[in-house]
């Protein structure tokens, strides 16, 4: 992973923000899981979010796009405001992306229509125009020759690789991806790791939660730590890892690497 | 070299003579262990009991066209009262000279059936031949048109009755069902609570006594010169009941369904009927098939229930042969014949469903 590439000048974030975070605020009932979040994300911005489980991290990005639903301090995507709008979530949806970590493919639909059912379905792109689209982000995942089984008949590894396409075929202009390789053996993160490091080199907007932390030094412009629904220290990578400043940062560091 | 030469070696020698054929066969699966070649003994001795009389009675003993006077003094089954009465047994009072038509109705409804068997011909047209069909053979039964003789639908009975009962029942019900059982997980507390107060209320019900409702209590509530066909009250009833079984069973289906899919369909910017016909019911559905027909089964069977309030299908115009003194005592023959009937309508079901399932599974 060539770090003059994938972070060379051009490929620096603008100042034009895609996401921005104010003062948010969630409760699942009783439990304030998080607890003013403040975060700005510009164009081609690549994130990482990294922190304890329990910590707050995916609910942080599933608020992203109304998985999750905010209840204090606001969300702005890409200059929409998310409320109760539905019209206004749907918008946000079809422009930001999501991988999980269990993948989440539609085990009745080939690969193919996996990839095409959002585009044909909300984009209203016609089927032909879809599956010409679907086949060449297969490819860029390295995973066409697949293209006509079914998720259940392919490895962990290829079934991320396709969940990512289909975002992908989504043309989304933000990419979530919630701790993509830790449901993974791990012979096949690399091959999930090496797509998102493309993706990145092409200027993505990125938030990823994850705990690779040679994915974080290469591609990241940011890594946050995030503790008991806080963002406890954002920094570049560099700083982060050579020099944290938190406490909390120290202790999770020195369990995480070894 | 060697190696694979050794290998062919060992792949060529044959399984022990005992582990193979007939006898290694009879030895795993029938007397393997002392309980279960008791178990094998037993079952052969009763076989032995039992399918040599049978045979006897149904087939050698038996007697065939003649009239319920012969049939008295023999000592096998009585097939005549099929033969001799099978066109009412089949049709009820349909007028004699017009049976050919709920014949051939019938036959067009199987073959329909039979096209619709294979899910590649699931496509427009079939939608079309089922309209064009359905109205033809509704054509078929009511006749006013085109040179056919009316027929009232106090008249229809037999087979052909049964057939659109649960045709019409099952197909009807299916829908509903699934609609209710959307309904059952909405969020909107309304549309929720008037779902479960329906499936509660229904299925908390037997049939006979919708069945009465429908037939006695409901045309009460109808002002005076309103009737609605009691073969109709009896299907909507019939479907109402069917449709809350099938409910529930689909709520099932859906609450297997893991988050993780939803979110899925969702974060592509789905809408909730997008969500639910592309992503969520197919899957749902599938999981679902076999109590599903399961129940399809039952409520096939169920439509015999009718005879409660005086339609005549085919259990009650079975029925009216037995009361026909020449015929009386004769039940056994009558009751397997129509059992049998009964048994290929449930099974052919139950193999389709299997069929489908080994279809759409997307496991290897």
């Amino acid at each position: 992973m060539n770090e003059e590439l994938t972070k060379n000048a051009e490929n620096r974030s603008s100042d034009e923000a895609m996401i921005e975070i104010i003062d948010m605020h969630k409760w699942f009932g009783d439990f304030h899981v998080l607890q003013g979040i403040n975060l700005t994300v510009g164009k081609k911005e690549r994130i990482v979010i990294c922190g304890p489980s329990g910590s707050g991290k995916s609910t942080l990005i599933r608020c992203i796009n109304r998985l999750e639903e905010h209840q204090r301090g606001r969300i702005v995507v890409d200059g929409i405001e998310l409320t109760n709008n539905i019209k206004n979530i749907e918008k946000i949806r079809a422009e930001v992306g999501i991988v999980f970590q269990h993948f989440n493919l539609f085990p009745h639909l080939t690969i193919v229509e996996n990839l095409t059912l959002g585009p044909i379905w909300v984009r209203k792109v016609p089927k032909a125009k879809a599956e010409e689209m679907a086949m060449y982000y297969l490819e860029k995942v390295h995973i066409a020759e697949q293209a006509k089984k079914y998720p259940g008949q392919l490895s962990g590894g290829q079934q991320q690789r396709v969940a990512i396409a289909r975002s992908l075929c989504m043309n989304p202009k933000i990419m979530l991806f919630d701790e993509p390789t830790s449901a993974l053996d791990p012979e096949m993160i690399k091959e999930v790791l090496d797509v998102m490091v493309e993706l990145a080199q092409e200027g993505m907007t990125m938030i990823v939660i994850s705990h690779e932390m040679g994915f974080a030094k290469s591609v990241a412009h940011k890594v946050l730590f995030m503790d008991f629904g806080q963002i406890v220290e954002g920094n570049t990578p560099e700083e982060f890892f050579e020099n944290p400043q938190n406490e909390r940062t120290k202790l999770f560091l020195s369990q995480v690497l070894h | 070299m060697q190696e694979t030469a050794q290998a062919t070696q060992i792949g060529d020698l044959k399984p022990p003579v005992t582990s193979v054929g007939v006898i290694g066969w009879a030895k795993n699966n029938l007397f393997n262990g002392w309980f279960n070649s008791i178990l094998t003994i037993v079952t052969l001795f009763f076989l032995w009991k039992i399918v040599p009389p049978l045979l006897q009675w149904a087939f050698f003993n038996s007697v065939w066209h003649t009239t319920g006077k012969a049939c008295r003094g023999i000592d096998g089954a009585c097939w005549s009262i099929i033969y001799t009465n099978f066109r009412f047994i089949i049709f009820g009072f349909f007028p004699y000279e017009q049976q050919w038509r709920p014949l051939l109705a019938m036959f067009l409804l199987f073959g329909l059936l039979f096209y619709s068997r294979d899910r590649n011909h699931w496509k427009k047209p079939l939608g079309y031949a089922w309209i064009v069909g359905l109205f033809t053979m509704g054509l078929l039964m009511k006749g006013g048109l085109f040179g056919l003789t009316s027929v009232e639908s106090t008249q229809w009975g037999g087979l052909p009755l049964t057939l659109l009962l649960s045709v019409f029942g099952l197909t009807a019900a299916y829908p509903l069902g699934v609609i209710l059982a959307l309904g059952r997980q909405s969020k909107m507390h309304g549309v929720k609570w008037l779902c479960v107060l329906y499936i509660e209320l229904i299925r908390g019900v037997p049939l006979i006594s919708l069945l009465f409702m429908s037939a006695i209590i409901f045309p009460l509530f109808l002002p005076e010169g309103i009737t609605i066909n009691k073969i109709l009250r009896a299907q909507v009833a019939i479907i109402l009941f069917t449709a809350s079984y099938i409910a529930e069973v689909v709520r099932g289906g859906l609450q297997g369904m893991s988050r993780g899919q939803y979110e899925a369909a969702e974060s592509m910017g789905l809408n909730y009927y997008q969500t639910m016909r592309l992503v969520i019911l197919p899957q749902a559905l599938k999981i679902v098939i076999p109590p599903t027909v399961s129940i399809l089964i039952s409520a096939f069977k169920d439509t015999s229930l009718v005879v409660i309030i005086a339609l005549w299908d085919l259990m009650k115009t079975t029925q009216s042969v037995l009361s026909n003194p020449e015929w009386m005592g004769f039940s056994r023959e009558a009751y397997l014949f129509i059992a049998i009937l009964y048994f290929l309508g449930c099974f052919s079901m139950s193999n389709y469903s299997r069929k489908l399932e080994k279809e759409l599974s997307t496991e290897d």
